[in-house]
């Protein structure tokens, strides 16, 4: 009876998720291509920037997304401590390396960006080091809740680092760009969403909505494999059990 | 043999705890009046140290409820931790401090007065040894300054966890007779443990997987 | 408040008794940071510019250092127990435990880092702010690295993956701390930076007493 309390919610989880997840992945590769196709051949280049703004539709997008993965751990975070949420853990482990590669991606854009601009694959500008930090934050947050030998105890320490973290973010963010105004002018090109024209609007945000359509299904995948992975470390706890 | 719902001032209500998807003990109630003495036995990995943490607040059950007087233990933890004197399977005894520096570091950690130690330390023998240093104790020793300092707490419920672990035969009477004590004087404790407490008029609950 | 008085006592009763453990963390911290001209070389131009950073940064790898064994120790003797059953606060002992890691390496080393600035050719205003920003700098760093003590408590490799939560979280420390010393230089005010300092400091103390308490309960189930 127990037993089945800890797997209901789960398990009803799996049920929708095997529903939707089809469609949704269907969805995803529709959206993506046609951003993708208005990215690469409709948007107009920039006129200072060429055709290297292009960047920008999967940078700008990749920086949002891995932010608000790191609100949805820290809301995870808060299910799971105030109403020990059994999903909570499971999606928290899923969500923490899809948003850390969201943010891995915004790097590597960002640096492929910043050489034709800046000559350099890394500039210490504001935006890229504040990203590299929430990056970290990811790692702490992944090594965490894998660092026990009872999961559930990792689950639950990556849960109040996540809620610690998202404090911290706009600390970290404030102080980040105060540091750099401090130790370098503002002329140089900003690494930002330029001059905001529909005709690069509307792809733009027609990638954020297609790119965060793909979040959602990495993570309903991962939860599942999350789910599995549970269930048979506990089905050897019981055999082993069975076998004593 | 049970006493009647007047008596009894701890009472365990449906008390399930679960670790790493493993059910540790399910809807498991009982309870305890004034004077008694509830022996926990159970075979390794049965539970017996869950149940004790999961009494005293350590552990979050799953389901189910502890009443001290009628009252929801969770809904005060910290008059319940009052109520309380711990001995884990860990002495929780400071190496680098003597005895009875830990004795009156431990008092004080309760908020308590750290005044007469001597008492708990004629208890158990431990008055030549009150300014030696844990670290150079037997792991016997260090079990009857942990003792030693249950009985300094004054609490009315003691949680004991394998309380004869490395004691001697003269130490065992001397607990023994400290519980003794503790039991008539309206106390109550729980007791894991492997071997006999010796101690008459003990309930067991036998801990094992269902 | 007699609780969180005995547990601070203790624990600076238990370092008074092993002062070597502070000694060690000390000479880590000169060691870091004499390791600094030897590697760039002892152009007094260089060094003056470098040293708010590297005493900062040195301070902040010390204070690390010596957070690993703040609850470790209790939890593996068994009184971290008689700390979560204690009929008081846990986010008080929590503080009292920061406290006492305060007093044993941000205090000290915030006065040995103005001795150490003189040998990189430091000015006495700057000193006296590289001292100023430690004191108040370090507080903070003792409570986020007690929280990321707290949460790696009991796990494998736990130096590395504390040392892994806790600097990013002390990164506005850092930055104001040792910002401050160069803004000086720059002939600007410290106070805008002694300010913010201290508020990091009052945020820090606002939550991480919570965070630890509840990593600890959560680490005696």
């Amino acid at each position: 009876m127990a037993d089945l309390h800890f797997l209901a919610n789960p398990a009803r989880f799996r049920r929708f998720s095997q529903r939707v997840l089809p469609s949704l992945g269907f969805a995803t590769v529709l959206m993506l291509a046609f951003g993708l196709y208005m990215a690469f051949f409709v948007a107009p280049a920039d006129y200072q920037q060429g055709q290297t703004v292009r960047i920008m539709f999967l940078h700008v997008p990749s920086a949002w997304l891995s932010m608000g993965g790191y609100a949805l751990l820290a809301g995870l975070g808060a299910s799971l401590l105030v109403w020990r949420h059994p999903l909570a853990a499971l999606m928290a482990r899923a969500a923490a390396p899809v948003g850390a590669s969201f943010a891995a991606v915004c790097l590597l854009t960002g640096s492929l960006w910043g050489r034709p601009m800046w000559g350099t694959y890394w500039v210490w500008d504001a935006r890229l080091t504040s990203m590299l930090l929430l990056f970290f934050l990811y790692l702490g947050h992944i090594a965490l809740s894998r660092a026990y030998d009872e999961p559930e105890r990792g689950d639950r320490s990556a849960a109040i680092l996540a809620l610690v973290g998202v404090i911290n973010l706009p600390i970290i963010k404030f102080s980040v760009d105060w540091w750099n105004t401090l130790h370098q002018p503002a002329s140089v090109t900003r690494l930002d969403a330029p001059a905001i024209h529909n005709s690069i609007l509307i792809p733009l945000l027609w990638m954020a909505v297609s790119l965060l359509f793909l979040f959602i299904f990495l993570v309903l995948v991962r939860t599942e494999t999350e789910i599995d992975r549970r269930r048979l470390e506990n089905a050897a706890v019981q055999e082993e059990e069975a076998a004593a | 043999m049970a006493p009647s719902p007047s008596e009894i001032a701890l009472q365990i209500d449906g008390l399930a705890c679960r670790r790493g998807g493993r059910r540790v003990f399910d809807r498991l109630s009982f309870g305890l009046g004034e004077g008694e003495l509830l022996a926990l036995t159970g075979r390794n990995g049965s539970g017996k140290t869950t149940l004790l943490r999961a009494v005293a607040g350590l552990v979050r059950p799953d389901a189910g409820t502890v009443r001290w007087q009628g009252a929801d233990t969770a809904d005060d933890p910290e008059a319940w931790r009052d109520r309380l004197a711990w001995l884990g399977h860990l002495d929780g005894l400071k190496g680098d401090l003597s005895v009875a520096e830990n004795l009156s570091v431990a008092q004080r950690l309760r908020g308590g007065a750290a005044d007469r130690l001597d008492g708990a330390l004629v208890a158990f023998d431990l008055r030549s040894l009150a300014a030696r240093v844990v670290r150079t104790l037997s792991a016997g020793q260090r079990r009857r300054t942990a003792l030693a300092r249950i009985v300094l707490s004054a609490a009315p419920l003691w949680l004991l966890d394998e309380p004869l672990n490395a004691l001697d035969v003269p130490a065992q009477q001397a607990f023994r007779a400290v519980l003794q004590k503790h039991l008539a004087a309206g106390g109550l404790a729980i007791a894991a443990t492997h071997a006999e407490l010796g101690v008459e008029g003990a309930r067991t609950l036998e801990l094992g997987r269902a | 408040m007699s609780g969180f008085t005995a547990l601070l006592v203790r624990d600076l009763r238990l370092v008074w008794r092993r002062p070597g453990d502070v000694g060690v963390v000390l000479a880590f911290f000169v060691v870091a940071v004499v390791l600094f001209p030897l590697g760039i070389g002892p152009e007094t131009n260089t060094l003056q510019r470098i040293a708010a950073g590297v005493l900062w940064c040195a301070a902040l790898f010390a204070a690390l250092l010596s957070l690993e064994r703040l609850f470790a120790a209790d939890y593996e003797d068994g009184t971290l127990d008689l700390l979560l059953l204690a009929p008081w606060p846990l986010e008080l002992a929590a503080l009292a435990k920061c406290t006492s890691h305060w007093i044993v390496t941000g205090l000290p080393l915030s006065l040995l880092a103005p001795v150490l600035g003189v040998a990189f050719g430091l000015d006495g205003g700057s000193l006296l702010a590289l001292f100023a920003t430690l004191l108040i700098g370090t507080p903070t760093l003792s409570l986020i690295g007690g929280l990321a003590a707290a949460l790696t408590l009991g796990a494998r490799k736990s130096g590395a993956l504390l040392a892994l939560l806790a600097l990013p979280l002390c990164v506005p420390t850092l930055i104001f701390g040792a910002g401050a010393v160069e803004t000086l230089a720059a002939g600007e005010g410290l106070w805008t930076h002694l300010a913010i300092l201290g508020a990091l400091a009052l945020v820090a103390l606002a939550t991480t007493p919570w965070a630890i308490a509840a990593a600890l309960r959560q680490a005696g189930e």
